[in-house]
């Protein structure tokens, strides 16, 4: 009796331990999405180029995530890219005027989007549209750009 | 030149035969687990004892060295692009996914799964299941359904333990040992770790308990009953489980990408 009892205890104590552990996987290595199970309310922009932006990518106001990405859409009428993002509703006094822009985070990071805070008294609610976007600046284009001008420059220099 | 083709279709039939069985012989386990669970719920206790709680240790100690090296490794190869911090992005990555799951899977057939089949093969070589279907007990439920519901319950309890010492070696060496700012080290392991990756160890880990089971189990169960039988049949549960459970990763991992 007195041995089925530690076998007991023994099982009890591994499962828990295992719980435990199960519990340390799933809350403390994976990104803590305070608002995913709060109220959101959904916005929309339209961009001329997302760049690399994805779906669940953060969106921050003054560097603090306020949202996420929900989803990224090819408009095929005005050839635009439709990007929708959810907000957490505690923050609901962001001016309507507001400009979106996707940024990146760290020279090589992922992209996201940072909303700059505009004037406008009235706010973003569920279902309105970003008017101010600006789009990805995409590495590749800066290069070329750079390298272009640099060798026509060059170019000029030896007809001089 | 015939007797080739004739062996080649005889070994076939062969496998397709021993696969069938092991198909049906999972079905019954399967149509007998919860009246198990539910009546005789002490027999499967005392087996998660046996199979998980009693392969704490190899687990606990095995997993803070497996995280050790992918700190030391991840630190030394990653410092190449300047991105040390990301250790800890690399070894959650390679523990919650790949390494957790197959590494216990490997150790669990090696600690449970020959213990398991050692144990039935040697009831069987020693008429202790032909006794108890004499008194109209039937072994599969008293002996066989509870071992294998203990292994399926430790297996993804046992992986959670592996993943975790693990992140706690890779979280000494990196940040203790190398420097490795701790805050980094974890921040970046949260943003780039999603619930999906956790769920892909996870039901690794689940599919893996069932399959090394099983096969233990079945190869306990299977044994010829000397004790040559016996230990072929320990060897045959750690071989092939190994097999089936690299292959069955590389499944599993396809399907989730």
């Amino acid at each position: 009796m007195q041995q089925t009892r530690s076998v007991e205890a023994g099982t009890g104590l591994f499962v828990l331990l295992g719980m435990a552990a199960l519990f340390f996987l799933t809350t403390q290595t994976t990104g803590s999405d305070t608002f995913s199970g709060s109220d959101t309310y959904q916005v929309t922009a339209r961009f001329q180029n997302v760049g690399s932006l994805k779906p669940r990518a953060p969106v921050a106001m003054s560097g603090v995530t306020i949202g996420r990405v929900t989803t990224v859409e090819f408009d095929p009428e005005s050839l635009e890219a439709i990007v929708a993002f959810e907000i957490d509703s505690k923050y609901d006094k962001i001016p309507e005027d507001s400009d979106a822009s996707i940024l990146t985070a760290g020279l090589l990071g992922s992209q996201y989007i940072g909303l700059q805070a505009g004037g406008s008294e009235f706010y973003l609610e569920q279902g309105s549209e970003v008017q101010f976007t600006q789009s990805a600046i995409v590495l590749e284009n800066l290069i070329s750009k750079y390298l272009f001008s640099s060798s026509s420059g060059n170019a000029t220099n030896s007809e001089n | 030149m015939t007797g080739i083709f004739r062996e080649i279709y005889y070994t076939f039939l062969d496998f397709l035969e021993t696969f069938g069985a092991l198909q049906l012989f999972f079905l019954r386990l399967l149509a007998n687990s919860p009246s198990i669970f539910v009546r005789r719920f002490r027999l499967v206790v005392h087996q998660v004892y046996n199979t998980g709680a009693l392969s704490l240790v190899i687990i606990m100690v095995c997993g803070l060295f497996v995280g050790g090296v992918l700190g030391l490794q991840g630190h030394s190869n990653l410092s190449r692009f300047n991105a040390e911090d990301s250790v800890g992005t690399f070894a959650a990555f390679s523990l919650l996914k790949e390494l957790g799951p197959v590494v216990t899977a490997l150790l669990f057939a090696g600690r449970a799964g020959t213990a398991l089949a050692s144990e039935i093969g040697l009831m069987k070589a020693t008429d202790q299941l032909s006794a108890m279907e004499m008194m109209a007990i039937n072994p599969l439920r008293r002996v066989l359904v509870p071992r294998f519901l203990g292994g399926v319950i430790a297996m993804p309890l046992l992986a959670a333990v592996f993943s975790m010492t693990g992140l706690l070696g890779a979280h000494v060496v990196a940040v203790s040992l190398l420097g490795v700012d701790p805050g980094a080290f974890w921040q970046q392991m949260q943003t780039s770790l999603d619930l999906r990756d956790v769920s892909e160890g996870i039901i690794k880990s689940i599919v893996f308990g069932i399959v090394g089971s099983l096969l233990a189990v079945w190869e306990g169960y299977n044994a010829i009953p000397t004790a040559e039988g016996v230990g072929r049949a320990t060897t045959r549960t750690v071989v092939i489980t190994a097999i089936s459970v690299l292959i069955l990763d590389f499944m599993i991992t396809a399907i989730f990408i």
